[in-house]
């Protein structure tokens, strides 16, 4: 009964990311990309993921769309060669039993929503109870984000920087 | 065996992770197209963040975002906020790898006119 909701939004999770990657022609494969990032990001909103949901939306959907597509505006957007080579062996043998291990440690995981599970009774209760009195601030996302993880925040700029002059110092024409 | 096929349904989000896990990365080993390896690559990263926000989740609680200023708050009345903030982080420094290897391929297709690899390495030779 908890899972009415949610059961077809995974589904779509996997068509949308299925269809991303069957379909030959680049620009749709794209746009179905970003609904698959939409409907991710109703996934997490559904699991009180609020902030999260909101940053997949913005980033993930808008974002990574716009950088695909000015690929491949610049680019061939079409998958040309319809002739398919054979996967390696080691993909087709290594993956399948990885999920089979991923699968076989299904069991160990601690049931969906549960209460006592280690990550919700270790650290994250103080977080909860204290936030507000320590940082005024009663969205205890923001007051982690920005007060207690301030500098990993100002460090996630400094990667951001460095992506924007890294693309910058790729994509310039050398005056030859 | 029945056993285990009710430990997978009572995990739905972890069959989904995955799913989408493997897929991703499939792709990325097997696809001979770059812009079709960096979809594969996403979905990779998005399913991983997408297990660690499972993680938070908490039965009959709701968003972190408190409610009353004052009194004792129950943690039991709101989702574990740490993954939540973690794979924000995440999220953000994803998308900057991605914006990275974009311009790394279309520098490729500048160079060598093709975005398909067997293409690139023929025309290396």
């Amino acid at each position: 009964m908890t899972y009415s909701f949610e059961l077809p939004l995974l589904v779509l999770l996997i068509l949308t990311a299925g269809g991303a990657i069957v379909v030959k022609d680049l620009i749709s494969a794209v746009i179905i990309l970003g609904s698959y990032s939409f409907f991710l990001a109703i996934v997490w909103a559904w699991l009180g993921a609020v902030d999260v949901a909101f940053v997949e939306a913005v980033v993930g959907a808008g974002l990574a769309t716009v950088f695909f597509l000015l690929t491949l505006f610049g680019a061939a957007p079409k998958d040309t060669l319809i002739r398919r080579t054979p996967p390696p062996i080691a993909a087709v043998i290594a993956l399948p039993v990885l999920g089979l291990l991923l699968l076989y440690a299904a069991d160990d995981l601690p049931a969906f929503g549960d209460l006592q599970a280690p990550a919700s009774v270790h650290v994250s209760p103080y977080y909860l109870q204290n936030s507000l009195s320590d940082t005024q601030t009663p969205n205890v996302v923001t007051a982690v984000l920005m007060d207690y993880r301030a500098l990993d925040t100002m460090m996630e700029t400094a990667v951001i920087f460095t992506a924007g002059i890294a693309c910058w110092l790729i994509l310039r024409r050398r005056a030859s | 065996m029945v056993e285990l096929i009710q430990v997978w349904l009572s995990r739905p989000n972890f069959i989904a992770f995955v799913i989408l896990f493997l897929w991703g990365l499939y792709i990325t080993v097997v696809h001979h197209n770059l812009v079709k390896k960096l979809i594969g690559l996403y979905l990779v990263q998005t399913s991983v963040i997408f297990f660690l926000v499972t993680t938070s989740a908490k039965s009959g609680a709701t968003v972190p975002v408190l409610m009353s200023e004052a009194g004792s708050v129950n943690p039991e009345m709101y989702v574990n906020p740490l993954p939540h903030v973690l794979t924000l982080t995440a999220i953000v420094v994803q998308v900057a790898t991605l914006g990275v290897s974009l311009a790394l391929v279309s520098a490729i297709y500048r160079k060598f006119g093709s975005l398909h690899e067997t293409e690139i390495l023929n025309r290396l030779e």
